[in-house]
């Protein structure tokens, strides 16, 4: 009984303290982030291999579930004769949720899992260490134009999700199935709100990039430096970001959409 | 890879990523279409609003002509009490009719403005004093079946 009780009590001490030492980490990202907005090459780089690299699987998976949208959007709202209403629907769930979500979830699996790896071996190989003995420091050298890499990356990779997206589903639906194209743009136009949805939608997004980066770089700078070690930060890296995602989104979404639109 | 190579893929990718923004806001959602500037304010009380919210559309003629604020209830005269925000481009004459429509059957509700014949023109903030009411369904049918009960009795003398 008291070891159970000592190995909750345990558990818990330690999840705070690495929260903590997140929390400061992330502090200690900023304070340093000037040398990667001063050497903007060095997060050129970065969004490179996190954004440019990550395009292929955002561009194909949003194109195939907004397919999917399409037409079990189509299925459902033809039973009530208003399948107009069919951009509406993967419009407003597209640029509200699915959007940011899933390319979160995506990011956080193609790049982020990329970030904790490549961090994580060059602390086990003591290239951080070594960068600390030519006083260079390794926070503002290799942590900060990733994390301010995989920030940038996400938005845009979300706005390419959600658009990808409504093309596929016009795609299934104006040209596949029938649905009137005229209507199918107006009507979307007509109940998708710039404010409303779109900018909350990219707010969700930035958070999302925030939150992801940061679990990402934290995982491989804080994992054992063996191989076992990394591969286990990797693991947390993607199970912590899509719990962080799909938490933050509920919060987000609970100030943003109180349904009295 | 070189960097001239890297500054473009990165070049390409951030061009793309605000194309599909700006597509998102112009393409998909009303930024373009309902781009409202100047308004004025006008207030309109309702007996019954149905499922009038705000953001809903003020039309005339079917033309998007502003947008509903803010909803309030007056205590005092036990009425909903509107506003809404007009462009300033449109202005419309004083016995103005404002009444709350149904696009479609299912659709959402908006307020559609019926122009009348005055010669004098709202002034900003100043009260719509003709209004008509949502049409609740409830009603409408108990009206039907009350009117179908009352006709019923003579249907055997015919």
């Amino acid at each position: 009984m008291t070891r159970l009780l000592r190995a909750m009590g345990a558990r818990t001490v330690d999840g705070i303290w690495r929260l903590g030492f997140a929390t400061r980490f992330f502090l200690a990202i900023l304070a340093r982030s000037g040398t990667s907005f001063a050497r903007f090459q060095l997060t050129i780089r970065e969004i490179f291999s996190t954004g440019v690299l990550s395009l292929i699987i955002i561009l194909v998976s949003g194109f195939f579930v907004g397919l999917v949208l399409g037409l079990q959007g189509y299925e459902t709202l033809q039973r009530y004769g208003s399948s107009e209403a069919l951009g509406i629907l993967v419009a407003l769930s597209l640029v509200r949720e699915l959007g940011p979500v899933v390319a979160g979830l995506l990011f956080a699996s193609r790049a982020g899992s990329a970030l904790t790896a490549e961090i994580g071996l060059m602390k086990t190989t003591e290239q951080l260490k070594a960068m600390d003995m030519m006083a260079v420091d390794p926070i503002a050298r290799v942590v900060a134009p990733r994390f301010w890499g995989g920030v940038i990356s996400m938005p845009l990779l979300a706005a390419l999700f959600s658009t990808m997206g409504v093309f596929g589903a016009w795609f299934i639906g104006v040209v596949f199935i029938g649905v009137d194209d005229g209507a199918f743009w107006s009507q979307m136009q007509a109940s998708v709100d710039f404010r409303y949805d779109i900018v909350n939608g990219v707010i969700k997004s930035v958070v999302f990039g925030f939150a992801v980066a940061l679990i990402a770089v934290f995982e491989g700078y804080d994992s054992a430096p063996t191989a076992e070690g990394v591969s286990r930060a990797i693991t947390r890296t993607v199970v912590n970001s899509a719990l962080a995602i799909l938490a933050l989104d509920f919060v987000l979404t609970s100030f943003m959409f109180r349904g009295n639109g | 890879m070189n960097r001239t190579v890297l500054d473009l893929w990165v070049g390409v990718f951030v061009a793309v990523g605000v194309a599909a923004v700006l597509f998102l806001a112009l393409k998909v959602g009303n930024l373009a279409s309902a781009n409202i500037g100047e308004t004025y304010r006008l207030q309109a009380n309702f007996d019954n609003i149905g499922g009038l919210k705000p953001r809903a559309p003020v039309k005339s003629s079917g033309v998007v002509v502003g947008r509903v604020t803010e909803i309030t209830f007056d205590p005092n005269l036990y009425v909903a009490v509107v506003k809404m925000d007009v462009d300033k481009r449109y202005s419309f004459p004083r016995d103005t009719f404002a009444t709350i429509l149904t696009s479609g059957l299912l659709g959402e509700q908006y307020i559609g403005f019926e122009v009348g014949g005055d010669t004098e023109m709202l002034k900003p903030d100043a009260t719509i004093t003709k209004t008509q009411s949502a049409v609740v369904l409830e009603k409408l049918i108990s009206q039907f079946m009350f009117n179908k009960a009352a006709e019923s009795p003579k249907a055997p003398e015919q």
